[in-house]
């Protein structure tokens, strides 16, 4: 099959991909879309009741990459040798129509502003010593302010469910205390607590904390969105997280954004298309278009365009970087250099609480983006100065529906059998009676934790592997082990029969055995200095200026929320500047 | 309606004036009217086969006798209609008669287009000359055997059946917004073809709503029925307002709708393209059209509700099947989601005589199209995998009286069997509610099935 150049090229067909090609088809533009997995439709894929099989679904990770085309290499420390990444566990990245944004959970958090200037704040109130040795601490080059638009239109367009606290300044509601002020209130109403998100609510006021409802984009009613496209009524089947909503309740570019550009005869999208390469002119200041491997025919396609965006997941966007030669790899020995540089990931530890068993908290029950937190531990909400250490996290009951395989596998909790009679009845005692509480935390980003080219490992069409280099260091323990105390006074007031707090070990290395969240970052941040970051505050290669790379690659450091909400307002932040500004001039939108 | 008199005047004026018809076709003005003219008339869902190339026809259409296939009505001098003048044109769509004189099967419904305006046909003869991409493709021959095969014993039926060609003249008494919608409705809409009854002949037993069969309800076609237009509350538009129906027309959506089957290639071909005025007008003449005696009255009966939510049915019953697979969309209290999930209490789809609807809809799944308004492509999962025969023929028993609902009859199990060891044909997009074929409720000889059955692009295709 032949197709046309188009004015822009697009990477991936995920939130970020389905944002930009919205934008810039709505700018006028003709678009492709390469995604190298298979059309995704709900009414395919997404079909109940085939869509809810947890041993294929989760288990057999039907929407995930598959490991066996290609992966990633992983060792902790820069002395180890990498060795692939062949079982998922970790982390899932997505593949096929919609990425990571179809099998997402829905918690849909805007950033704090503290976290999008986390350097400057630090080193106000702490000095600049405060900042641990080794310890990459930046400012995103964007603020809260500047960005408030932008989540304020991805809110509508995921038809995300919330309470607000403040709107233009004003305390409207019974929402986060520590969240900015908003231009708009959430499109939807918050969804209901269920069971166990009601008693932590209860229990977090009485131990003097500030509890909110997460904002979610798993729909709390039905929502026509601002593209015209319709989403059902979430009934908290608690099948978010790993699979594809046959509700039409959680967002995902399939049924938030897709379908109003499939009619689109400016917009079109390849699947089985795996991009190799962005082309670049002569002298590496321009992108001619992209390279792609045709799946089905296994022969490489070349594509000429004005513009290309690259917004593949996290990772797979640093990787195209580096095989491109889009910027300067960062070389950690020599400390320069940028793609790979920041690399971050996010720490999670689960706390459990078990209730009597007049108390049926149904853990089957969830809806993905759905709970109750507190912000109280999180960001620069409480004084770091006797604590040293950065970062911090928010803490939830975030019941997403736990699976029976799943729920299998926690059994009775640490100590508990692990096989026999009492297996099942501590198995079954906790499905029904046990609350799960997380300390969802940042990582913050360090000297010798990157990512660059495996020297060893390829791929199956040839293409070396990405290696990550990346371990816990004692900074994200201290700030974990910190804010699991603080869990302590609600499971006081939970009235917990027993329980558990889950907290990081100092010296336990990053164990790709067990998932830790698929919330990466960094490796091409956005910054204001070309030598610690690869974007501009526009995500636009500082280097290669018609190539912008959107994604959660882009933050600086790991932060104590879910990622997508800031990821998608970037997308949006983007695609305004491509729009308003980049498009009448092409050129760098920064001037050094 | 100031279109309609203008329409009727310049029709006077052309019959005077034949000489000036053929100047000026490739004014772009008058093609872009004559692709709207196409839209009203929905050439383009039969002249187009599955996955094939818009107007160059090949659309695989069933009848009693045997198969026959939509015909290139591209401008392609070799394999279409390039050679037609105006004149010829005008004679195919109005009488059926060929540019060689053969007659035309009459699933071309030229008895309604027979009283499409000059102008309308003038316009579209424009677009097709000037406004249509030629493809050269010739026409598949048609599968039927001999003696049927002859042709013709068509100009007899036609010489019979067909209505003289001649202005269309509004029922007397109508507005001029009904007018319209009248024209729309009977001439270049030709909803009859699908929505009437058809005799032994297999002519429409009506044209016009003065008889009370007229739209009311058509036999079973590509195993979707098409239920009545006509005003009666349990079966047919009684309970809906003109703003559902123009709705409904729009997006294939209301409140308490979903378009399915055939009807989804109307909407998505057609009347989704139609102006809110047109619309409006085909609303208003369906809700102000003579009445018909009602078939019955729908209540809303709260005790299903009541029963689902407060016992465990059995997984063996309708009401075990239904709390398993239904309720999660159309709610135990059958009242669906807004313009996603259809309600299912006082559905006139499963109140209406013949089930295959509900039946295929459960079996094989639906899917709205996507429409310039409403963009989602909101599907329902086939279970032909997830239920025995046994089960669809419970659970589809269940929701056709539960609520109120009254619908006659049962489904045996025996009556799924037959089908559900069929497989759907092919649909790229896996939709699932592509043509599919269950021997029982094919056309048949003196049957129900007595008609026009054309394939389903809904599921299949995109529209175009």
């Amino acid at each position: 099959m032949s197709i046309k150049n188009p004015d822009a090229i697009v990477v991936g067909a995920g939130w970020a991909g389905a944002i930009l090609a919205k934008e810039l088809t709505e700018a006028g533009l003709s678009v492709v879309m390469l995604e190298r997995g298979p059309e995704r439709t709900t009414a395919v894929e997404g079909a109940y009741p085939d869509s809810v099989d947890e041993l294929r679904g989760a288990v057999r990770h039907r929407l995930f990459q598959n490991m066996a085309k290609t992966t990633v290499t992983v060792r902790n420390t820069p002395d180890q040798t990498a060795l692939p990444y062949r079982q998922l566990a970790a982390f899932l990245p997505g593949e096929g129509v919609g990425g990571a944004g179809l099998h997402w959970s829905g918690v849909h958090f805007r950033a704090a502003a503290e976290d999008l200037t986390l350097r400057s704040t630090v080193v106000e109130r702490y000095g600049e010593k405060f900042i641990p040795e080794g310890m990459n601490l930046q400012d995103y080059g964007v603020t809260y302010d500047e960005l408030e638009p932008f989540y304020d239109k991805a809110e509508k367009v995921f038809g995300t469910a919330g309470t607000a606290y403040k709107v233009n300044g004003q305390v409207v509601g019974d929402g986060n205390v520590f969240a900015p002020s908003r231009s708009d209130d959430f499109p939807l109403p918050a969804l209901k607590d269920v069971y166990s998100a009601h008693l932590f609510r209860g229990a977090a006021k009485e131990a003097g904390y500030h509890p909110y409802s997460l904002p979610a984009a798993n729909a709390s009613a039905q929502y026509t969105n601002p593209y015209g496209v319709q989403m059902g009524p979430c009934n908290f089947c608690g099948f978010c997280s790993g699979y594809d909503c046959y509700m039409y309740s959680k967002a995902s570019p399939n049924v938030n954004i897709l379908p109003a550009l499939r009619g689109n005869p400016n917009f079109s999208m390849l699947t089985g298309a795996y991009v190799l390469r962005v082309n670049l002119d002569d002298d590496k200041k321009r992108a001619t278009g992209v390279t792609y491997l045709d799946l089905a025919t296994n022969k490489e396609v070349t594509l000429n365009a004005d513009l290309v965006i690259l917004s593949a997941f996290q990772f797979h966007n640093v990787h195209l970087m580096l095989l491109s030669g889009i910027g300067q790899p960062y070389d950690y020995a020599k400390n320069e250099g940028v793609v790979g540089r920041n690399f971050v990931y996010q720490t999670i530890t689960t706390s459990r609480a078990w209730l009597s068993e007049k108390q049926f908290t149904n853990q089957f029950i969830g809806t993905g983006g759905g709970g109750v937190a507190i912000d109280d531990f999180n960001c620069m909400n409480f004084d770091h100065g006797p604590l040293g250490f950065v970062g911090g996290s928010p803490i939830w009951v975030n019941q997403a529906g736990v699976k029976p395989i799943a729920a299998s596998g926690t059994g009775g909790g640490h100590g508990a059998p692990r096989w026999g009679e009492g297996y099942k009845k501590g198995l079954v005692n906790t499905y029904k009676h046990a609350v799960a509480i997380d300390a969802h935390g940042s990582n913050m980003a360090y000297h010798d934790i990157f990512l660059d080219l495996d020297p060893t490992w390829k791929n199956a069409y040839g293409v070396p592997l990405l290696r990550m280099t990346f371990t816990w260091k004692d900074n994200d323990v201290r700030m974990n082990r910190y804010v699991v105390g603080k869990i302590e006074p609600i499971m006081k007031a939970l009235g917990a029969e027993k329980y558990e707090l889950g907290m990081k070990k100092y010296g336990d290395p990053f164990d790709t055995r067990f998932y830790q969240t698929t919330h990466l970052g960094g490796g091409a941040v956005m910054g204001t200095d070309p030598k610690t970051s690869a974007l501009n505050r526009y995500l636009q290669s500082w280097d290669v200026s018609n190539v912008f790379v959107i994604g959660s690659n882009a933050f600086p450091q790991g932060m104590g929320y879910n990622p997508t909400g800031t990821v998608a307002a970037l997308a949006y932040w983007t695609a305004h500047h491509i729009r308003t500004t980049y498009l009448k001039n092409p050129g760098p939108l920064v001037q050094l | 309606m100031k279109t309609f008199s203008l329409a009727l005047a310049a029709t006077l004026a052309l019959a005077t004036a034949p000489v000036a018809l053929a100047e000026g076709l490739d004014d772009p003005d008058l093609v872009k009217q004559g692709a709207y003219v196409a839209r009203t008339g929905d050439c383009v869902a039969c002249h187009t086969s599955l996955h094939g190339r818009a107007f160059a026809g090949g659309l695989k259409i069933s009848t009693p006798v045997g198969t026959i296939y939509s015909t290139n009505i591209t401008p392609d001098p070799q394999t279409g209609i390039g050679t037609y003048s105006l004149e010829d044109f005008t004679r195919a769509i109005r009488a059926g008669i060929r540019k060689d004189g053969a007659t035309l099967y009459p699933a071309m419904p030229y008895p309604s287009f027979a009283h499409m305006s000059d102008s309308d046909i003038r316009a579209l003869y424009a677009y097709f000359m000037h406004g249509v991409a030629p493809v050269n493709q010739p026409d598949h021959p048609v599968d039927i055997s001999w003696p049927m095969s002859m042709r013709w014993p068509l100009a007899v039926w036609r010489m019979v059946y067909a209505p003289k060609p001649g202005p269309f003249v509004p029922t007397p008494g109508e507005d001029a917004v009904a007018a319209r919608g009248e024209y729309l409705v009977t001439a270049p809409g030709h909803c009859g073809a699908c929505h009437t009854p058809r005799g032994m002949g297999m002519q429409e037993k009506s044209l016009a709503a003065t008889d009370a069969s007229y739209l009311s309800g058509g036999a079973p076609i590509d195993n979707w029925v098409a239920p009545s237009l006509r005003n009666d509350p349990v079966q047919g538009l009684g309970t809906w307002s003109e703003d559902d129906i123009a709705l409904f027309l729009k997006t294939g959506r209301t409140d308490h709708a979903a378009v399915f089957g055939g009807m989804g290639d109307v909407v998505a071909w057609s009347t989704q393209h139609l102006t809110d005025e047109d619309l409006h007008a085909i609303a208003h003449y369906l809700k102000t059209a003579p009445g018909v005696p009602a078939s019955g009255h729908y209540t809303y009966d709260p005790s299903t509700a009541q029963t689902l939510a407060s016992t465990a049915p059995s997984n063996s019953s309708g009401a075990g099947i239904y709390v398993a697979q239904c309720a999660i969309c159309h709610q135990n209290d059958g009242s669906g989601v807004a313009r996603m999930f259809p309600p299912l209490a006082g559905n006139p789809v499963l109140q209406t005589q013949n089930p295959a609807s509900i039946v295929n809809v459960v079996v094989h799944g639906g899917v709205l199209p996507p429409t310039n308004w409403a963009p989602s492509a909101v599907a329902m999962p086939g279970y032909q995998h997830a239920l025995t025969p046994e089960q669809v023929a419970m659970v589809v028993d269940y929701v056709r009286h539960a609520w109120g609902n009254s619908a006659a009859g049962t489904v045996s199990t025996g009556d799924i069997r037959r089908f559900a060891s069929v497989t759907p044909s092919e649909s790229t997009a896996g939709w699932n509610t592509a043509s599919n074929g269950w021997g029982f409720l094919h056309p048949q000889p003196y049957g129900e099935g007595w008609t026009f059955s054309p394939e389903t692009h809904t599921g299949a295709d995109e529209a175009q």
